[in-house]
């Protein structure tokens, strides 16, 4: 019966390029009227990019292939455009104005106003209707801030609603929710449904997609690699994995014979507390150790708490209330300050190297020495020729691309940005290095370099923690797995046990039940 | 590469280190054309020996404040209160040695300390309680104004003693007398030219031996060159006044001890990488909290300096001392070059700012033009040199 009828949204052989990267490549994907539809993959798989494009924030032009919406072929340059037709998506970091009110924030940009004059009495009267709809018992004149993730999700909602919306997107809207809170979202959709509206629903969580979706379609490698209808076959969360995984390991990753010695950092009953929300229980009792030699992969999904951790575990650059133990060789060390971690040997690379990484308005040699400055310097007073022959040593070791050690930061690709951040911290001496997405967005080539540096680190005896949201990327380097989720290990594998299937279904099994 | 095509080159070379550089002369010459604009319009008063010393004196202070103010900036962070500040240590030491009669020297220790204390007081609440300094510094920039009044219970107090009105009017004396030249500037000046080009000199075989000397060889003469010819001609310029004034000394002191701080000490490079990204640098080990606090135990000590100067140089501690100085001494650090969102500027960039403006101020001054008209065009001059240095920054990506 549904296969007679008009698909609401068709994308057509969208295929979209980044500079080195192909993001996706010839997807499809066919929305029917009233209908949930999910769309799975990795971290990676092209989800976001796709909504992107179908959104109007990738304009058109700047991709190839046809987006037919309501039978009429549509080129949105902004997201204006795409809301104008009805489209609307919700993002995973909510976009609503913490100090306004629910009424201010629905009606933002399209306030019931007169000649600039706001109607307030009909605001509230419109967002009292638009909240009983989206079924949220608050007054209107409540502000967001004082709102639960799970309502404020709610007040996006009915904005879309009073937007008109035909076709609702979902990013990941129910990580950050709870149980009870989630159950009352995807009930919601399915009344919309009821009301002839379809929503693409993006999410990890597999048995939400069992129990909403209408069909489902699994992106990998920014391709489209299936569209299963869940009314017409029997679909089992495993044949979703399979499919979202399976993908064949070629040699991406140079070989590696390990040597592993004796367990150098040991970390027990590691908690931390969100740094703004005291109440809110991040990382739990958390227990972990790496042995000299070994790369210790941490899997997870976005979100599962490994940044934090890793922050929290580096002088706590992270967090609050923090608690735990850390061993270093065998010694109780005190990790409380940055300058502490550096001395008992950790070193942290970061997963944002522009943020927290770089000086990018300073150039490469400055930027190599600047965790280790008394390294080139005595009595405070720099040595400029020593702090350059440091700086070149390491643009040789890891073949760092540029015109000269006096190049700005900011000029280098991503993978040459990464292997600065990673000079930076070698020479800092440690004997633990953290890296946190050593390889996020670096091409392919340079990916290959940077696995080829963590290989020769750990031969000379270093332990090094890489956490990585592409699990390829870990099966292909590390030689023990744990699985982070929702704050907590999950569970701990060797690499040659481990397979992603098995990582995901941990994740997938770990979802905490309501409380 | 190889000897031919270095030498095939060279041209190319010199005009592409040139260009890379241009920002950095573009100050000076700015200066230059300024000065030589005056030098006409005022009929050939500006470069007159009493009319150098007096440029001198009066610019002092601000460029002494602008150093400190370099760093604040520099680290991302901004002073209002220098004005004020220097003021009241003005009217402190004034109570201190004219009310209360103790020892200049004594007095001048403890000012000092005070003004530091003051800077780490506002650094305290910007560097481990995160309130903005704009905020911190603009309630110390009223505090401190008001404190002025009080303590000089809004009258003005005066003369100082002999002692130490020779911070600020007293010259190094001269110990061989030729007539009305002073040998002493002119000897003092030649050293002083003769051991930075030396330095030069050795840093550029230094980078030789290494092979990393950038600068091509005609602009590294010509530079010395100029250099020389500035610092003699400046130095007899002076001698056929009275000679060096003391303040010139503490200033040239601290300039150089700034130029050093900045570009060869691991606190120096801090303050940068903190301006640039203070994120960053944190997760880098660097106490950032304890730097800025120290970046502004610094302002705080040099805006007493400029108290004391300027308190010198009047001979009496006025509650209107230090007004709008803050003004002047965060448009020379603007005008030099540094930028607002920290991590950028340069200590030789903030006193040529300073002496742009000083020089204005003083040219103007003998033209006749009136305080009103100065204010606009000071204004004007603020807002089209960062005009020009986004314009060209923004044009250089």
């Amino acid at each position: 019966m549904r296969a007679l009828t008009e698909p609401i949204l068709e994308m057509r052989g969208i295929t979209k390029t980044f500079p080195g990267v192909n993001a996706l490549t010839d997807v499809n994907l066919a929305i029917l009227p009233a209908e949930i539809h999910a769309v799975v993959g990795e971290n990676g798989a092209g989800k976001s990019t796709l909504m992107k494009v179908l959104s109007g924030v990738y304009p058109h032009g700047t991709y190839d292939g046809e987006i037919m919406f309501e039978g009429a072929s549509r080129k949105f340059t902004t997201i204006s455009d795409s809301e104008t037709a009805g489209i609307i998506i919700i993002h995973q970091e909510l976009a609503l104005v913490p100090l306004l009110s629910i009424a201010e924030n629905i009606f933002l940009g399209h306030e019931t106003a007169k000649r600039g004059v706001i109607d307030w009495f009909e605001a509230l009267r419109r967002a009292a209707e638009l909240l009983k709809k989206v079924g949220l018992k608050e007054h209107p004149n409540t502000l967001i801030t004082d709102l639960g993730t799970g309502k404020q999700q709610l007040v996006e909602i009915a904005k879309a609603l009073n937007k008109k919306v035909k076709l609702l997107i979902l990013d990941e809207p129910t990580s950050s929710l709870n149980e009870t809170d989630s159950n009352k979202l995807l009930s919601l959709l399915q009344e919309l449904k009821a009301h002839g509206i379809s929503s693409i629903l993006i999410t990890h969580k597999l048995n939400e997609v069992m129990k909403v979706a209408d069909r489902i379609t699994i992106l990998r490698d920014g391709r489209t690699v299936d569209t299963l209808d869940t009314s017409t076959a029997k679909v089992s969360e495993d044949r979703i994995i399979k499919a979202m995984v399976g993908r064949e390991l070629t040699d991406r990753y140079p070989p590696r014979a390990a040597k592993i010695g004796e367990t150098i950092l040991e970390v027990k009953d590691w908690n931390v507390f969100h740094p703004l929300h005291a109440d809110r229980h991040l990382i739990r009792n958390v227990s972990f150790s790496a042995r000299k030699g070994e790369v210790v992969g941490i899997a997870g999904l976005m979100g599962a708490g490994r940044t934090e951790f890793a922050m929290s575990l580096f002088g706590r650059a992270y967090g609050q209330k923090i608690s735990g133990e850390v061993t270093i060789h065998g010694k109780k060390a005190d990790v409380s300050t940055i300058p502490k971690a550096m001395a008992a040997g950790l070193a942290y690379v970061t997963e944002d190297r522009k943020t927290y990484g770089l000086v990018l308005i300073d150039h490469i040699k400055h930027n190599v020495t600047l965790a280790n400055l008394d390294g080139v310097a005595s009595k405070g007073v720099i040595d400029d020729l020593k702090e350059l022959k440091v700086a070149n040593k390491y643009r040789k070791d890891l073949a760092i691309r540029c015109s000269g050690v006096y190049q700005t930061t900011v000029n280098l690709s991503g993978g040459n940005q990464q292997k600065v951040v990673l000079s930076k911290w070698l020479f800092s001496g440690p004997d633990v290095l953290i890296l946190d997405e050593p390889t996020r967005g670096i091409d392919v080539g340079a990916k290959y370099e940077i696995y080829a540096i963590i290989n020769a680190l750990a031969e000379a005896g270093k332990a090094i923690v890489v956490i990585s949201s592409e699990m390829p990327e870990l099966l292909g380097i590390s030689d023990r797995i744990y699985v982070m989720n929702e704050g907590r290990f999950v569970a701990e594998m060797p690499t040659k046990e481990a397979s992603q299937e098995r990582i995901m279904r941990a994740i997938m099994n770990s979802w905490e039940k309501p409380r | 590469m190889s000897e031919i095509t270095a030498q095939s080159e060279a041209k190319p070379d010199i005009l592409r280190f040139v260009k890379a550089h241009i920002r950095d002369y573009a100050l000076l010459l700015s200066l230059l054309a300024i000065m030589i604009f005056f030098q006409f319009t005022t009929n050939g008063t500006l470069f007159m020996p009493v009319n150098m010393t007096n440029i001198i004196l009066q610019n002092s202070y601000i460029v002494i404040m602008a150093l400190g103010m370099l760093l604040i900036i520099v680290a991302g962070h901004i002073d209002l209160s220098v004005g004020s500040v220097s003021g009241f240590i003005g009217a402190v030491a004034a109570v201190m040695m004219v009310s209360w009669k103790l020892d200049p020297f004594l007095s001048v220790i403890v000012c000092l300390l005070l003004g530091a204390a003051i800077g780490g007081l506002q650094g305290f609440f910007v560097a481990y309680h995160k309130i903005p300094a704009f905020i911190v510094t603009l309630a110390g920039m009223l505090i401190f104004k008001g404190l002025a009044l009080t303590v000089l219970g809004g009258a003005s107090v005066g003369p100082f003693p002999r002692e130490f009105q020779l911070l600020s009017s007293g010259f190094i004396p001269d110990l061989f007398s030729v007539g009305l030249f002073n040998v002493t500037a002119m000897v003092i000046g030649t050293l002083v030219t003769a051991i930075i080009i030396y330095f030069n000199y050795r840093k550029r075989l230094n980078q030789q031996a290494h092979g990393l000397a950038e600068e091509p060889d005609v602009i590294f003469y010509g530079r010395n060159i100029l250099i020389a010819i500035a610092f003699l001609g400046f130095s007899f310029l002076m001698a056929r006044y009275k000679g060096l004034p003391n303040v010139l000394i503490v200033m040239f002191a601290l300039i150089a001890l700034f130029v050093f701080v900045t570009t060869n000490t691991t606190m120096g490079r801090r303050i940068y990488a903190m301006g640039g990204n203070e994120k960053a640098t944190k997760l880098s080990g660097i106490d950032t909290e304890k730097l800025t606090f120290l970046i502004f135990v610094i302002m705080g000590a040099l805006a007493a300096l400029a108290g004391l100067i300027f308190a010198a140089r009047l001979n009496v501690a006025t509650p209107k001392a230090g007004l709008g100085f803050e003004l002047d001494v965060i448009a020379a650090c603007f005008i030099g070059g540094a930028a607002t969102t920290g991590g950028v500027g340069k200590v030789i960039g903030a006193v040529i700012g300073a002496f742009i403006m000083g020089v204005m101020n003083n040219g103007m001054s003998i033209m006749g033009i009136g305080i009103d008209w100065q204010q606009v065009i000071k204004g004007a001059v603020l807002m089209l040199a960062v005009f020009l240095d986004v314009y060209y920054k923004n044009k250089a990506r």
